[in-house]
């Protein structure tokens, strides 16, 4: 099922299918390992609309919804 | 001479790679993107003085990010002999593309892995010979924390220096060539790094499951931060106790007798004057000193990205964002470290803003004037109340600040922030970052508190035959001048040139109080309570702990700031608003008939 990543609830994971961001948060998500064809999960949600923990490869960040609903997935059955 | 310079991600370790290259005390922190500065230091490898520099973290060679133009503009225009790039061994499944970048500047390349010991500890291994031999480079595990595996470094580093005796610019075209580097990245990262399919249930995350529980997180912070200061002041007063019985020493012993026979202008200028006020603004060095030790455990803990995540959703809904909820907090403690603490924003205007919000903190100078004036005024119970309601509008005026300057200060910068593995920094770290911050400290601030010094000691002591801080003093003068504006507040003359003495450091309150009522400290308590009712006091209060905070933060404000505009701004604001909400409270408490 596609979603946007904000979408997603906690321990639910997915693949990254495109990421609508605009050319500099793009290169930044890119270093950080948010890149097309990746697998990310989300590990927990703030409350009050708080920012996503989410973990790609080895690195866990945080992202704020807005810029979460920016990436697209795939979500894994 | 010879240049190498030194690239990385932010958070691999570059910093604490470099101190230990060159031997300087670089600053180190578990915090992406801490470096601004270029750094830089000269040390002999392969039998000549080499310079190395170390470049600010970045992560893309393409990025438009401050950081990243920095580099792009450093390695466009100044040859080197060749880079060392040091990426984080645990990641590698994203760094290498940074390498891979950096190829085709073709320049002479050596890769340093760090974190090899945490490598280690989450299960992944990584093939380095074959690594190396997919890359065409040198590439050497080391663990930049615990000092392993130097020795490689640095002579992978000598026989570059060898092999390149002449410092070459890179390659132009490298620059705007968007790379095409995924295939390459995926290729070489599949070949050779190994990592376990489940990770190791580590600690990290079991702390995060607590640390970050969706409502226990938040009090469980505030809990942590409140024992923190604690210890702070639990170490450091004693310290400070020390400081201050020395300084006394030195004073009666040496200074006085020095100086017996000198004019008593003179003798006041530089006893009651230089002396004084620079001594009371030492004292207070063990506490900053230790205030940053304990900073830096925090720090390099991975705590403060914790706290960023707890608190973005509220701080967003103002205007700023999760850092600066973290950076307001150390405010707490003392507002300039904090605020120097902001460089680690990109975006200015969400900086300026975090800035402006910071001095609103009740920061420890405050505290103990505070503690001084509900301990003489009001009934134990009643006084811890006050305190918590002090420590509350210390909240409410940051935000309101927020929300009124936040259009002007509007930024979109978006908060993608690394959640690094919990860490904890050695003990030599900590003695670096203590001392390096403090010095920091002392050197940025020491101008500022030597004029703030001397002008207040004028201001108060002429003309010279008359009582220091009398009505025929210039202070004196200046207080019945500003008696229309403090008047309606319920601050009488008295208290309001306490106020003018606060504006160099909240610390002398109540020591220019003592002066100015002519009483020991300990009979202060008494004066001051027979001399003014409740509504009058905490007016005053109202006053101290919304109007500037400080010489040295302003000096700070400027530092950081580089605009005087803003800096009259970040002084002019909270001086009004200190006016306003006493004025409101004073009036409205006496029309209530108290």
């Amino acid at each position: 099922m596609n979603t946007s990543l904000d979408h997603l609830l906690a321990n639910q994971s997915g693949t990254i299918t495109a990421i609508d961001a605009g050319s500099e948060l793009t290169r930044r998500m890119s270093a950080l390992g948010l890149r097309l064809g990746r697998r990310v999960e989300v590990i927990r949600i703030a409350p009050w609309k708080g920012p996503l923990q989410i973990r790609i490869g080895h690195t866990e960040l945080m992202i704020r919804r807005v810029d979460a609903a920016k990436i697209n997935i795939l979500l894994n059955a | 001479m010879k240049r190498i310079a030194l690239l990385g991600m932010p958070n691999t370790g570059k910093s604490t790679f470099f101190n230990r290259l060159t031997g300087a005390g670089a600053r180190v922190g578990n915090w992406p993107g801490i470096t601004v500065d270029l750094l830089s230091a000269k040390v002999l490898l392969a039998g000549s003085m080499v310079e190395i520099i170390d470049l600010p973290g970045f992560y893309n060679l393409h990025g438009f990010s401050d950081d990243e133009q920095v580099v792009r503009h450093f390695l466009e225009s100044q040859p080197v002999n060749g880079l060392v790039v040091i990426l984080n061994a645990t990641q590698l499944d994203r760094q290498l593309a940074l390498l891979l970048q950096l190829k085709t500047l073709k320049l002479p390349i050596t890769l340093v892995l760090n974190m090899a010991d945490e490598a280690k500890q989450m299960g992944v291994k990584i093939d380095v010979e074959r690594l190396s031999a997919d890359l065409g480079v040198p590439v050497n595990m080391i663990s930049a924390k615990y000092g392993h595996g130097f020795g490689h470094v640095r002579s992978a580093i000598e026989t570059v220096l060898r092999d390149h005796p002449q410092a070459v610019l890179a390659n132009k075209q490298a620059f705007n060539q968007d790379d095409n580097i995924e295939a390459e990245l995926d290729r070489i990262v599949s070949d050779t790094v190994t990592t376990p399919i489940t990770l190791p249930a580590d600690l990290s995350r079991r702390l995060d499951k607590v640390l970050l529980h969706p409502w226990l997180g938040l009090p469980l912070f505030f809990i942590t931060v409140f024992l923190l200061f604690q210890l702070v002041y639990g170490i450091g007063t004693p310290l400070q106790t020390g400081a201050g019985w020395l300084l006394d020493q030195f004073k009666s012993g040496i200074l006085e007798p020095a100086l017996a026979h000198a004019p008593a202008a003179v003798k006041s200028f530089i006893v009651d004057g230089l002396y004084d006020g620079v001594g009371t603004v030492l004292t207070f060095l063990p506490i900053i000193v230790v205030f940053f030790m304990f900073m830096a455990v925090i720090e390099d803990s991975g705590y403060l990205a914790r706290a960023a995540y707890l608190m973005d959703a509220i701080m967003a809904r103002m205007g700023l964002d999760g850092r600066s909820f973290v950076m307001q907090l150390m405010g707490f403690g003392c507002n300039v470290p904090a605020l120097m603490g902001t460089r680690v924003m990109r975006s200015r205007a969400l900086r300026l803003l975090t800035m402006m919000v910071i001095p609103f903190s009740l920061c420890s100078a405050r505290l103990q004037v505070f503690l001084f004036f509900t301990t003489a005024i009001f009934a134990p119970r009643a006084a811890a109340v006050v305190m918590f309601s002090l420590y509350l509008m210390s909240f409410l005026m940051a935000f309101l600040t927020a929300l009124v300057w936040r259009g002007k200060y509007r930024s979109h910068e978006p908060l993608l922030l690394e959640l690094p593995p919990y860490r904890f920094p050695t003990i030599k770290q900590l003695l670096a970052q203590g001392w390096q911050q403090s010095g920091h400290f002392i050197r940025g601030a020491s101008g500022f508190i030597i004029a703030g010094v001397v002008i207040v000691w004028a201001l108060t002591h002429y003309p010279f035959n008359v009582p220091p801080a009398s009505t025929t003093t210039l202070a004196g003068q200046l207080a019945n001048w500003m008696e229309p504006i403090f008047a309606p507040l319920g601050i009488d003359r008295l208290l309001s040139i306490a106020l003018l003495f606060g504006f160099m450091a909240k610390e002398i309150v109540i020591g220019a109080l003592a002066v100015i009522y002519g009483a020991g400290q300990n009979n202060l308590s008494g004066i001051i309570a027979g001399q003014l009712d409740w509504v009058q006091a905490y007016s005053f209060m109202l006053f101290t702990l919304i109007y500037t905070p400080c010489l040295s933060t302003i000096a700070v404000l400027r530092q950081e700031s580089k605009s005087n505009w803003f800096t009259v701004l970040a002084v002019a604001w909270p001086l009004g608003l200190a006016w306003l909400v006493s004025f409101a409270f004073y009036q409205g408490a006496r029309a209530l008939g108290f």
